[in-house]
């Protein structure tokens, strides 16, 4: 039988564990930070001597002291324009649809539930899709186009998802002000509805693109070129990206690419680092407006 | 500038543009629609080819998995339990620590804690995966090999560790919103009744929110096995039939990749494969997510 003395013995220990409790729960959630600092120190330790002028000025070559990042970025900067060019316009479009204009029916169901599943399909799979209808159906071989294409595919999911996030947080009675002056649904959405959810809208596009930024599988998927010492000219042209260029760096034993690799990664972290920043701003800056 | 005289009266106008423009944004919709037919109709198309020449059950049963040798052997297997032990070792890693993370964050932590912690995580899932890939390479596989000394230069378990460090954010963010969502007088009954922190946590809170934490670690299992970088960089080419983590494995997504990489004819009966495996990588997930879907469904109904 329990006395109350076994009882204060007992409450004292289920004091102690829960404590013990708290602290592990919180060693969890830092663990993780703490990998990401020894990541980071990692890779800028290893990079460091590698980071100068010559590297973002030159193109890779099969001398690691020649080799330099200059085709890679520009060709990553030419994908994410291409890219931002074809899903921004269908994924805002797609959002004001389910938004504002679509009734509840099967069709939108499909699309919704179509949206959430496409969403969690692995990046490579959408490689193989741009594989197959881009570079082969298509015939645009592999090119620009073709990476941007599946990259917008790629993303479509995610922009549309944070584009309808932003159109819901616009207030409704600014809507229904709007077409009590008589205005129709498109001039409600042209005149009210995107010039409040904008930045919302950008903030999550850059987001989403930030994530092309870094995506590698579905490139490499698509034939993307490991090696390319030359800028493209123009769509249609062959290309490599920042990741494809780290990785291909990474395969290689010898230790000064590896080192290459890691000057490469802190100039793709740096990349996407400016991209959320302005990201950060422009919500910053939503926030205050609203 | 003066407007054109009117064919139309303004109201009939109004009305055919926007019709138009009602068409034009469900177009927009639709593309993604179109999307996953193109994915289902091209792996289906590549798959079925595919298995004109190999037999379905040779490639889902089959133990061995050499189609670059001669005879070539065309068993899925191998390459199946690459990926499952691959993300067996990353669940491993996130499902406790992600849900720790999502409990301290939930239940212990300050707001101001909370404000800067979260954020911070969601940065892990931020890193791009060929960063990830190297890391595992560069870093973990040399620090493994210093006290594990057969651990091979390429191996699944470092893949695995890293992987799971990258997905503690989706964890831990699901899992968190499923915790957050359990009524507070739910909690205040725990704790009337003479319960600890401890035992309301594990006892009302977590078993409260089971299904929004099981959504949330099924789809973390289905982005574990979607995952290519890592474990293309990482784990090595190995496709033999065997699970010891210590040594080099092969998954689904690392071959997809690795054939894509090499210069196999497109016509050859090798490049077909990966449309063969991706078809199957494809439905793995998609099951996944759907299972995570509806149990999340079923959660978002007893609380709302």
């Amino acid at each position: 039988m329990n006395t109350p003395s076994d009882f204060r013995r007992q409450l004292e220990n289920r004091k102690r564990l829960g404590a013990a409790f708290s602290v592990v729960a919180f060693a969890a959630t830092v663990l993780g930070l703490i990998v990401l600092a020894v990541l980071l120190i990692d890779v800028f330790v290893k990079g460091q001597g590698w980071l100068d002028w010559q590297f973002l000025t030159s193109y890779p070559s099969r001398k690691p002291a020649e080799a330099g990042i200059l085709s890679p970025l520009v060709g990553s900067l030419w994908l994410v324009a291409l890219t931002a060019l074809f899903s921004f316009p269908v994924s805002v479009a797609a959002a004001i649809y389910l938004e504002e204009y679509a009734q509840q029916n099967w069709l939108t169901g499909l699309i919704q539930t179509n949206i959430a599943n496409l969403a969690g399909v692995p990046s490579i799979v959408y490689g193989l899709l741009g594989l197959g209808i881009f570079v082969r159906g298509l015939g645009l071989g592999r090119s620009l186009l073709a990476g941007a294409l599946t990259m917008s595919l790629l993303i479509l999911p995610t922009l549309i998802i944070a584009a309808r996030e932003a159109i819901r947080a616009v207030p409704p009675s600014l809507r229904h002000a709007s077409l009590a002056l008589g205005g129709t649904r498109w001039q409600t959405v042209r005149n009210v509805v995107l010039p409040m959810a904008f930045p919302g809208i950008l903030t999550g596009t850059i987001l989403a693109l930030s994530r092309a930024i870094g995506e590698t599988a579905p490139l490499i998927t698509i034939g993307a070129l490991t090696y390319i010492a030359f800028l493209p000219e123009g769509p249609l042209s062959a290309f490599t990206v920042l990741p494809i260029q780290i990785f291909n760096w990474t395969s290689r034993p010898q230790a000064d690419f590896s080192k290459l690799a890691a000057a490469g990664i802190v100039i793709l972290l740096a990349v996407l680092l400016s991209a959320n920043a302005v990201a950060i701003i422009l919500r910053d800056r939503l926030q205050k407006r609203q | 500038m003066k407007a054109a005289p009117p064919v139309l009266t303004g109201a009939a106008w109004r009305k055919i543009s926007e019709g138009a423009i009602n068409a034009a944004l469900l177009a927009c919709a639709a593309v993604s629609v179109l999307t996953t037919v193109g994915i289902i109709g091209n792996l289906l198309f590549e798959t079925l080819e595919f298995f004109r020449i190999v037999p379905v059950f040779d490639f889902l049963l089959g133990l061995k998995w050499t189609p670059l040798f001669d005879p070539p052997s065309f068993g899925v297997l191998p390459l199946v339990a690459g990926t499952i032990s691959v993300s067996a070792i990353a669940m491993v890693i996130s499902l406790p620590i992600g849900l720790l993370a999502a409990i301290y964050l939930s239940e212990y932590a300050s707001r101001n804690t909370r404000r800067v912690l979260k954020p911070l995580l969601e940065i892990l899932a931020g890193i791009p995966t060929v960063v990830y890939g190297y890391f595992a390479l560069t870093f973990v596989t040399p620090l493994l090999r210093q006290f594990v000394s057969e651990t091979q230069v390429f191996n699944a378990i470092s893949a695995g560790i890293v992987m799971g460090i990258m997905i503690i954010p989706l964890v831990s963010s699901l899992s968190e919103e499923a915790l957050n969502a359990v009524p507070q007088p739910l909690r205040e009954a725990a704790y009337g009744l003479g319960a600890t922190k401890l035992e309301v946590t594990l006892r009302t809170v977590v078993p409260a929110a089971l299904s929004g934490v099981t959504a949330a670690f099924i789809l973390a299992i289905s982005r574990s096995i979607g995952e290519t970088m890592i474990v293309l960089i990482a784990a090595g080419q190995s496709t033999t039939l065997q699970v010891n983590p210590l040594k080099a494995m092969e998954t689904m997504t690392a071959y997809i990749a690795r054939v894509s990489l090499g210069d196999n004819p497109q016509q050859s009966v090798e490049f077909k494969t990966i449309f063969a495996v991706g078809m199957l990588l494809f439905s793995a997930t998609f099951v996944l997510n759907l299972i995570s879907q509806r149990v999340l469904a079923k959660y978002r109904q007893v609380y709302q």
